[in-house]
């Protein structure tokens, strides 16, 4: 199979100035130079992506992913190096293509698409398919600028895949718009993965790549570290995302003032040893070093876990008499042991707290303390790990398969997918 | 369409000859789909001008994109297009025409023909400095021949001269003046050569004002300046005379819009001087442009013209060299 993209020792150098100074004065000032740190966003980049490919490109923020893209895309020229890109191609980079937010949404659909390199006939032939595309019919002939986000994106992405390019590059994009458009945006993106055309995809969303990707490209400090299969390569990036100090233990501690303090905190799991990180199901142990000055008969220890994006995953219940701990002078470990934990993919963390069991009193906090990560090696994708029993049989006797009759004319029942052929 | 999967290039066979786009990826719909486009660091400035070409289409609706964003909210619309050439007209005319007394006839004609080459110029110079900049939304996401920007600045230039160009006609009909007939084919080829010239000012404008954003301010200083050096409310002659004592007239006619703004009048205003009475006696002639024929005009505009090229493709190169930046600049 021929490459669709070849990437060649592609390096791209950015400037960094200390004050951007972009007036005549400051550079006469400085005699014509100004001083800049010379940063590389990508260094040395190969990769040879196929056609028909879908490859996904992960890294966390500032890694040169989109960089990348747009060098690719041709927006950015890299510093040396060379690409070669086989057929036609439109990248959907970042929020919406680029809007004249004065223009109607028919206007900039024209000027968009003729950007991508489409003649006024062709746009024409394509315009009612863009325009049902993004679901903006009642709105295509209002400005731009006053079109919501979630529109904006729509009429975006609408253009570029209704371009057909041989080669599309997506930035991020499949992150946004609801839920119902996303589905839309994710159809489009097999239908295009039918029809064999190339599809890349930077993101740092580890379940979309996982889903869609054939082979994953995982990027830092503008270099490559890995080209592998999904599965592979998200191991590779969550490792490399958090770091070696993965479970790191909590040097903070000591008494101040308090009867009792949380020491140190401590993330073990089934994978400890050899892995950063735990598989779903595996077990996990979080302990806690308890420091006191004096005995504490009636404490309660705590436990919260939440995830990346600060979202509370879960909590202990507080008044829980399983929780209740007797902390006698000069404290102890208390341990929290979860024999199964039902989680997919992600970094988590711990919190850990102790409290009086008879007032309010909290003797100590320690907010998100450690971490520990779940790495999925499967492809179902979420958060919690459900291990639903699938089962089909034919319909029995009985079961007609009709929609149920509605009483009042107020609403029409939505047809439900698959019942169309019965109800025919 | 057809799809590179489902027609693979025939093993063995020989890849079409690679298309090298320094830096500017650009697609032609219709093209086989195993054209291969080149992204690198170099300026090609062959493959620049072809994909200008290719893209003239473009060009025609990033113009018409510009008209209707400039004129968009507006009350009067278009009408301002015509407004303001026509109160910079009006005002020139009292000065010169009330205050300063000129018996030049038909003042406002002469003015006229000065001030069309000179918006053309102007609008252009002036509206590419803040293109590109203003056009960061589309240049970070879509890759295309930039410097079409700074042409479809000359472009929304050239509408604006086409409707001052009806008014003039409208004038020179009220005046019952007729244009120099044999000499009217100058002002095509003059009219090229100021649109050569034009863009290739445009072009390098709007790249150099990415990165220095003095440039729109020292631009509107340079331009007011420019302004009243090239002869366009006051006649050639004027000052010719005294320049040709210091052998000094070619520094003159350097500036390029002067042997344009010359031809327009020579050829429109069809009189090259003038003769004023004074005291109800004395006649005084006033010599308002050379006596030279269609040749020498000829010769200058094809001057202005080669020297323009050299300047578009210089424009071209340096554009070229700043536009990798661009998307990281803005």
């Amino acid at each position: 199979m021929a490459t669709a993209i070849e990437v060649r020792d592609i390096s791209k150098q950015f400037k960094l100035y200390t004050e951007k100074q972009t007036s005549l004065k400051e550079r006469i000032i400085k005699g014509g130079k100004m001083p800049f740190t010379p940063f590389w966003a990508l260094r040395d980049v190969n990769v040879d992506i196929m056609q028909g490919e879908t490859f996904g490109i992960l890294g966390r923020n500032g890694c040169g992913k989109s960089t990348l893209l747009k060098c690719i895309a041709g927006i950015l020229k890299p510093t040396s190096g060379e690409i070669r890109v086989r057929g036609s191609l439109a990248a959907m980079l970042e929020l919406g293509a680029g809007f004249q937010p004065d223009l109607s949404g028919r206007d900039n659909i024209f000027l968009n698409g003729s950007l991508l390199g489409l003649s006024h006939a062709d746009i024409e032939k394509r315009y009612d398919a863009i325009v049902a595309f993004a679901e903006l019919e009642d709105f295509i002939d209002n400005q731009v600028k006053f079109y919501s986000s979630g529109m904006y994106v729509r009429l975006g992405f609408a253009v570029a895949v209704n371009v057909e390019p041989d080669v599309l590059l997506v930035d991020e994009v499949l992150a946004v718009g609801d839920a119902s458009f996303q589905r839309k945006c994710l159809d489009h993106v097999k239908k295009f993965q039918r029809e064999g055309r190339t599809i890349v995809v930077v993101s740092h969303a580890t379940d979309v790549m996982r889903q869609n990707c054939e082979r994953v490209m995982v990027m830092n400090h503008g270099q490559v570290i890995t080209i592998a299969d999904p599965g592979e390569g998200i191991r590779v990036f969550l490792a490399d995302l958090l770091g070696v100090g993965t479970l790191e233990h909590s040097e903070s501690g000591g008494i101040e003032g308090n009867v009792l303090a949380i020491g140190v905190v401590h993330a073990d799991h089934g994978g400890s040893g050899e892995r950063m990180h735990l598989y779903p199901g595996e077990s996990l142990t979080i302990t806690a070093d308890l420091d006191s000055l004096a005995p504490v008969p009636n404490a309660m220890a705590t436990i919260a876990i939440h995830d990346d994006k600060n979202e509370l995953v879960f909590a202990s219940d507080p008044d829980d008499p399983m929780c209740a701990i007797e902390v006698p002078e000069g404290g102890g470990i208390v341990r929290f042991h979860f024999p199964e934990v039902p989680l997919l993919d992600g970094t988590y963390s711990v919190s850990v707290g102790v409290r009086s069991a008879t007032d309010t009193a909290i003797y100590d906090w320690k907010d998100q303390v450690t971490k520990f990560e779940v790495a999925n090696p499967g492809r179902s994708t979420g958060r919690v790990r459900l291990l639903p029993d699938i089962s089909f049989r034919l319909r029995g006797l009985g079961l007609t398969g009709e929609v149920p009759a509605v009483s009042s004319g107020d609403y029409a029942p939505l047809p439900l997918p698959g019942w169309e052929e019965s109800t025919a | 369409m057809a799809l590179g999967v489902d027609q693979p290039a025939p093993a063995g066979s020989e890849p079409e000859r690679p298309m090298i786009i320094g830096g500017s990826t650009r697609f032609v719909p219709g093209q086989s789909h195993d054209r291969i486009t080149i992204v690198n660091g170099k300026v090609q400035l062959g493959q620049r001008l072809v994909d200008l070409w290719r893209n003239r289409d473009l060009l025609m609706l990033l113009t018409r994109t510009e008209l209707k964003v400039k004129y968009k909210e507006s009350v009067l619309g278009y009408a301002w297009s015509m407004l303001n050439p026509a109160l910079v007209l009006a005002i020139y005319y009292m000065i010169f025409k009330v205050i300063s007394r000129t018996q030049q006839p038909h003042f406002a004609i002469w003015l006229f023909c000065g001030l069309l080459v000179w918006n053309l110029f102007n609008n252009s110079a002036q509206g590419s400095t803040t293109v590109v900049v203003g056009k960061a939304g589309i240049i970070k996401k879509v890759a295309f021949p930039r410097e079409l920007l700074a042409m479809s600045t000359v472009g929304v230039a050239m509408v604006l001269f086409a409707i001052q160009v009806g008014v003039l006609i409208l004038f020179l009909i009220g005046f019952q003046l007729t244009p120099d007939w044999g000499s009217l084919w100058l002002l095509p080829l003059a009219l090229i050569a100021l649109l050569v010239f034009t863009s290739a000012v445009s072009i390098f404008l709007s790249a150099v004002n990415v990165y220095l954003r003095d440039t729109q301010h020292l631009t509107e200083v340079a331009l007011m300046a420019w302004f009243w050096l090239t002869p366009i409310v006051y006649p050639f002659e004027q000052l010719g005379t005294h320049l040709a004592k210091y052998h000094l007239t070619w520094l003159y006619l350097a500036n390029p819009v002067t042997p344009i703004a010359m031809t327009f009048q020579r050829v429109i205003y069809n009189q090259t001087s003038y003769v004023a009475t004074k005291n109800n006696s004395s006649h005084v002639a006033t010599q308002l442009l050379p006596a030279y024929g269609d040749s020498w005009y000829a010769m200058m505009i094809g001057i202005v013209f080669v020297v323009s090229v050299g300047l578009f493709l210089l424009a071209l190169i340096v554009f070229g060299r700043l536009e990798g930046n661009f998307a990281e600049e803005l």
